[in-house]
């Protein structure tokens, strides 16, 4: 099923959540709510699912018109953070709890119930665990539960807010693999709402960046990633190195310095330089466009990166850089730096 | 085989909460002075009857009704409180409105008025020339001096411990899981029965048990209202005062040990309902 959300905005007193909020979401897509906190994503979601109305605006579901139905009357699957889980029910009947609430010709027999909910068990593989209660399982366990919960009732859409938060980044991995496959096995539309940049990357396909109740982005994950369309997008969604500059008559200067890097366009005035880290390389002082001095020198797991003291028109800035461990380098030496993938924006946007 | 024989001569494991001789020490020193040696005099005292004279004081009938309409309203009380107290806990707890605090304070005036004081304004409200009481006379019901009298009294003094045991787990309850319960098709009864009340149900056996064992000791409110007619409206500790007033204090205990075990039988019956639904929560 697909969703159309066209110019949503939510107030909550005088902080706006959501600001003339646009979206089209393809049927049978897994898309991504990617923002940092504050920046709507949650919001949207809840009000996708009926959890929130929003002040103006309009939601429809397959053309259909979705914020004249209730939550309940939606048929949408959600997924919370911290599970939500039911903690007077066995595993097996909070899976069920679905189909039990069910009244009238839409009412399942009990065996139907049980066929239902053993499937589901073993769609998510933790069908051993049937007879526990919620307090008896570790959470990658329990978020499985809430996502067959969430599936049982046979749901148009899926969603799930920020499902893996509150699991340890080992459990987390494995179990958005697994989210992705299960999507593929079973392609209901699903959004996912997320401040992890990775698992976005990972599982969607599509990613919506947002950021103070705008979207900022919307588009594959290989496209966001190599080509951000803002400055909030690029810091957001990876590791940034951010270089000073100014945009003169489409050419790019620091301190008076033409640095012989394309403008790409930008107008002029003040400008900032995004390169991801493993994307700036180091050269001899000489004759890179940029120039300063090792403050210190840093090594974690196979990475090695280098804070770099670089003048610039409003004094000095640090800018952090990657360095081959195979590279001798000392703190205090005068290095070059080339960014060979870069993205220019202006500094007053 | 000697570590079996003297299991108490192991060395005392390490605890980073020490203290706990000290402190079981001073709490059963404290409950022997305050609750456990009373009670034994209650025993001692009976037991200057002969088991014939003490069954043929409880089975009086006089005795036996009272007994009755203590447990009986109590009970009735409590139960009116459990409903009427959740629906009290629900609208502090959900809403906001204008003056929450001092409707939230409001619930807590049966704990501090002495009984004395309500029992006579409740029956100066409901007596037939009262507010309330020639409201209802025309319609042919009597609240004061009869056993209705008593549960109006003991609804009162017992709804406190019910809005006070309920609230708090209600506060805590996670919003979330009435959203799951929505967004999996359940209307908002169904979420009520099968996710708020599975919930709260424990704390909520608790304030009954607490309001029930509050109604069957409570004299002050309800003698004012009571009328205490021996055989309609004259409740056990009511009876019991009389006793001693009338110089016949073995008379007075026997009465009074069999509302101390009726009353442990009672409680210790709802504690195991209470232990039941909490297994059902959690489930270990």
């Amino acid at each position: 099923m697909s969703i159309d959300i066209v110019g949503v905005t939510k107030r909550f007193k005088s902080f706006t959540a959501l600001d003339n909020v646009s979206l089209h979401i393809n049927s049978g897509e897994l898309v991504a709510l990617l923002g940092p906190s504050g920046s709507g994503k949650t919001t949207l979601l809840r009000i996708i699912a009926g959890l929130d109305w929003p002040d103006s605006g309009e939601v429809h579901f397959d053309g259909e018109d979705a914020l004249s139905r209730s939550v309940r009357e939606r048929n949408v699957g959600f997924v919370f953070q911290h599970y939500a889980l039911f903690r007077h029910l066995s595993v097996f009947e909070n899976v069920a709890f679905g189909l039990r609430v069910r009244r009238g010709p839409a009412k399942l027999p009990e065996a139907a119930i049980r066929e239902r909910v053993n499937e589901l068990l073993s769609l998510v593989q933790i069908d051993w665990l049937a007879d526990r209660y919620p307090a008896q399982l570790s959470g990658g366990q329990r978020q499985r539960v809430a996502l067959a919960r969430a599936l049982a009732i046979s749901p148009r859409v899926l969603l799930l807010d920020e499902p893996f938060g509150a699991l340890d980044a080992k459990v987390r991995k494995e179990l958005r693999r697994w989210l992705r496959h299960l999507h593929e096995e079973m392609p209901v539309t699903s959004v996912l709402v997320t401040h992890d940049q990775e698992e976005a990357l990972e599982v969607s396909d599509r990613i919506v960046v947002m950021g103070r109740g705008h979207i900022e982005q919307v588009g594959a994950p290989e496209d966001v990633y190599r080509n951000p369309a803002t400055a909030f997008v690029h810091d957001f969604i990876g590791e940034t190195v951010r270089l000073p500059g100014e945009v003169r008559g489409g050419a790019l200067y620091l301190k008076g310095q033409r640095l012989g890097l394309d403008a790409q366009g930008v107008g002029d005035g003040p400008a900032q330089i995004l390169a991801r880290p493993h994307e700036v390389e180091l050269a001899p002082p000489e004759g890179a466009p940029f120039a300063g001095r090792v403050l210190a020198l840093r090594s974690f797991g196979p990475n090695r990166r280098v804070d770099v003291e670089i003048a610039s028109d409003a004094g000095t800035t640090v800018v952090e850089a990657a360095v081959p461990t195979d590279r001798e380098i000392a703190v205090g030496a005068q290095v070059g730096l080339l960014p060979h993938r870069y993205r220019v924006f202006s500094a007053t946007a | 085989m000697s570590n079996l024989a003297f299991p108490f001569a192991r060395r005392r494991p390490r605890s980073v909460i020490p203290g706990f001789g000290l402190t079981l020490g001073l709490t059963l020193t404290w409950l022997s002075l305050i609750v456990l040696l009373p009670m034994a005099g209650l025993f001692i005292k009976t037991s200057e009857l002969t088991f014939s004279r003490f069954l043929s004081i409880v089975t009086a009938e006089r005795t036996v009704h009272a007994l009755q309409v203590s447990f009986g309203l109590s009970l009735a009380a409590a139960v009116v409180n459990a409903v009427l107290g959740l629906v009290v806990v629900w609208v502090l707890v959900r809403y906001d409105f204008p003056f929450r605090r001092v409707v939230d304070a409001l619930v807590d005036i049966p704990f501090a008025l002495p009984t004395a004081v309500a029992g006579i304004a409740l029956t100066a409200i409901y007596a037939e020339n009262g507010w309330v009481g020639s409201l209802l006379a025309p319609l042919g019901i009597q609240v004061a001096f009869t056993p209705l009298g008593i549960l109006v009294a003991l609804v009162f003094i017992g709804l406190p411990f019910v809005v006070r045991t309920v609230q708090p787990v209600l506060t805590d309850l996670d919003q979330e899981l009435e959203e799951a319960s929505a967004s999996l098709g359940a209307s908002r009864w169904q979420t009520i029965r099968r996710v708020v009340l599975p919930a709260i149900g424990p704390s909520l056996v608790t304030g009954f048990a607490l309001a029930f064992a509050r109604g069957v000791g409570e004299y002050g409110s309800v003698i004012f209202i009571a009328g205490n007619l021996p055989g309609v409206s004259e409740i056990a500790p009511l009876l019991i005062v009389i006793r001693l007033e009338e110089f016949r204090y073995a008379d007075a205990t026997a009465i009074a040990v069999v509302m101390l075990l009726a009353s442990f039988v009672l409680l210790a019956a709802i504690n195991g309902l209470q232990r039941w639904s909490e297994r059902r929560g959690r489930a270990s």
